[in-house]
């Protein structure tokens, strides 16, 4: 039998503690550097938008915001409408896509028998592989029409509720804020229905089977246990279908009526910062391209702005927690 | 070492432009290229393809928009830019350039109400002008019901219909309706976008199209094309010599044929509003732009011999597309002027 020495062993152990610490060393940079490629894209991209549009944006500086005309012919831009429209149909998209993901969810992981959650699942995750221009001929083609049957009948039945009423009075167009709204809304469900069902199967079993031995009942489970648990990454799942609405492009473009309008009416077309430079940017020269490219970077500022509310939201509810 | 990763970085992305760029040089010894206008991009792909077989030179058509194709050819960039708007004398003389109408296209006012036929609406300019601007809201408007006095009109309220991308079809629709009405020439003007004071906006031709035939009393401009094959109610127009005539390729070569040519330097025309008997009033062209003292003669040449062929063998291929080759009389004129113009 042969005998080992101990020293060798040590020797060993010593150089492969060292050849360790090297692989993680590089393991790491390689790491930081994939991580500060994300930080230097969105800096280039965000520059570089600043930078091609700073004619308009230095040059007109305020006007360039609260101006709602849109005059290439006189070389004259304002932001304004763009920005309302893609503000608008992204929260109408919000208001209708959020409960009915958090049903979708909450169906799927507490209430549905096993046999249907592989399945519902899994169409819910092609939902979200249908590529947007299929939703935007869907949209013009089936649900403007369909939209533009139910709209007399929205216009007089909710149309006359005082305050909101204004909202649904307009021709029946078909296209318009709304319908460019729930477009949005089909196209953001699976995004935030799919992180939603993801972060409710976190919630531990026994965390949930104590609050039914209490004789809560369901929904008493999942409104005080199973959503306080996973809040943040609801809230989380929420904004990354906000992020998609508010840079959609085609979907909207189709939809949307392509109209610099301010209007208290949803049923009246409108636009979108997105729609407006794809519409646009291809025969734009001069100011007018440089005004596209500054709403570009008015996208990133309203995104920006929108993550940030929701930061500070999130930071919110962890205080009143911690009361 | 975040440094040193950033400069690495740039180097990567400039290797791989100047990779790029070399591929473009070397693919341009042996084609030529040309970029530009969306609307002659169907035919100039039909005509390459068949004039390639015929003489084994490539012209590599790049639709990248009119904007796009007049920055490529100042830049140096493509052997011929195409633009749906003429550039002005001063532009041309700045970067000696010139330029020439290709084919011809014609844009009609197409319209969707319940028992009206095509080709039963009569418009004429100042009526169009009006419903762009607002001015005249329902079909059944005493300024619609005089021009069509055996229609029966609704009183339904007129939907407008607008293209919202920038396009040569707006160019030459604005164009004639500045010309046509002075109000619109004061508050709206002419360009590939401008701000429309009514309306939804649909995007290309396509997108026009659908909204027209899903909307129920709309009105909306679109290529002649479109109109064809989609089976739109088309309006037929008073024209500037005060007849009413019918969208046909005889009347958008009748507007080609007598539009002032002769009187503008360049080319520099845009011909809607012609002036001839039958001219259809809303026609329109898009115009090569080249240098007139190009860098590459070789290339240049390849490119003249093109459009030559095209004008004498291509025409069977343009109407196939629903296109309208140039009469006789202009493409007369085109070859004097590259004579006179162009020095190689």
């Amino acid at each position: 039998m042969p005998v080992i020495s101990a020293e060798p062993i040590a020797r060993d152990n010593e150089q492969r503690s060292r050849e360790d610490a090297r692989h993680d060393r590089i393991f790491r940079r390689v790491l930081k550097f994939c991580a500060l490629l994300v930080l230097a894209a969105l800096l280039g991209a965000a520059l570089s938008t600043l930078w091609g549009g700073r004619e308009v944006l230095f040059g007109d500086g305020l006007r360039f915001l609260l101006s709602d005309s849109w005059n290439p012919v006189d070389d004259k831009y304002g932001a304004l409408a763009p920005i309302f429209g893609t503000l608008v149909t992204s929260l109408i998209a919000l208001v209708l896509a959020v409960p009915v993901s958090f049903g979708i969810a909450l169906f799927l992981t507490e209430i549905a028998p096993a046999w249907m959650r592989g399945p519902v699942g899994a169409a819910i995750e092609l939902l979200a592989g249908i590529p947007s221009i299929i939703y935007g001929m869907w949209g013009l083609f089936v649900f403007v029409p369909f939209m533009s049957s139910i709209e007399p009948a929205l216009s007089n039945t909710l149309g006359n509720i005082p305050l909101i009423g204004k909202l649904f009075q307009g021709p029946p167009l078909g296209l318009g804020l709304l319908t460019a709204g729930i477009v949005l809304a089909v196209m953001i469900l699976p995004f935030i229905s799919s992180v939603m069902r993801e972060v409710f199967q976190t919630v531990p079993t026994r965390l949930k089977e104590s609050s039914y031995a209490l004789g809560s009942t369901t929904w008493e489970v999942l409104w005080d246990i199973v959503l306080p648990y996973t809040r943040s990454a609801v809230i989380g799942g929420i904004f990354l279908g906000l992020g998609r609405a508010l840079g959609e492009t085609m979907a909207v473009t189709f939809v949307l009526g392509n109209s610099y309008n301010i209007t208290s009416s949803l049923l009246m077309p409108g636009t979108t910062i997105s729609s407006s430079i794809a519409n646009e940017f291809n025969e734009a020269v001069g100011m007018h391209r440089s005004a596209l490219i500054a709403l570009g970077f008015l996208l990133f500022v309203v995104t920006f702005v929108v993550l940030l509310i929701a930061r500070l939201m999130l930071r919110q509810l962890a205080k009143r927690e911690g009361k | 070492m975040l440094t040193s990763h950033k400069s690495s970085i740039r180097f990567a992305v400039a290797a791989a432009f100047a990779v790029a760029s070399t591929f473009a040089m070397s693919a341009q010894a042996t084609d030529i290229t040309g970029a530009g206008s969306s609307f002659v991009y169907p035919v100039v792909s039909k005509w390459s393809a068949a004039y390639a077989q015929k003489t084994g030179n490539q012209i590599n058509y790049q639709s990248i928009g009119s904007g796009g194709g007049i920055a490529q050819i100042k830049a140096g960039t493509v052997d011929f830019g195409a633009s749906d708007m003429p550039l002005d004398e001063a532009t041309l003389d700045k970067f000696g350039l010139g330029q020439f109408p290709d084919v011809i296209g014609g844009i009609v006012p197409a319209f969707n109400i319940d028992g009206v036929a095509p080709g039963k609406m009569v418009l004429d300019g100042t009526t169009l002008a009006d419903i762009y601007l607002g001015k005249i809201t329902k079909w059944n408007d005493p300024a619609i019901v005089k021009l069509n006095p055996k229609l029966k009109l609704p009183a339904a309220a007129i939907t407008v219909v607008h293209r919202s991308d920038g396009s040569g079809t707006t160019f030459n629709f604005s164009d004639y309706l500045s010309k046509i009405s002075p109000e619109w020439k004061a508050k709206v003007g002419e360009g590939t976008a401008v701000q429309w004071p009514v309306g939804i906006g649909g995007k290309g031709n396509e997108g026009v199209s659908a909204y027209i035939k899903q909307i129920k009393n709309s009105i909306g401009y679109v290529e002649y094309a479109y109109a064809y094959q989609n089976h739109i109610g088309y309006a037929v127009m008073k024209n500037a010599a005060g007849n009413v005539v019918e969208p046909t390729i005889a009347n958008f070569q009748a507007a080609a044929d007598t539009a002032d040519w002769k009187d503008s330097k360049n080319f520099n025309l845009v011909m809607t509003n012609a002036p001839g008997a039958k001219a259809w009033p809303i026609t329109a062209t898009s115009w090569v732009i080249m240098y007139k003292q190009p860098k590459n003669v070789a290339n240049a040449k390849v490119a003249f011999d093109f459009f030559k062929w095209a004008y004498e063998h291509g025409q069977d291929q343009a109407r196939s597309l629903y296109y309208v080759p140039l009469p006789p009389s202009l493409v007369q004129q085109i070859e004097t002027y590259w004579k006179n113009e162009y020095k190689m």
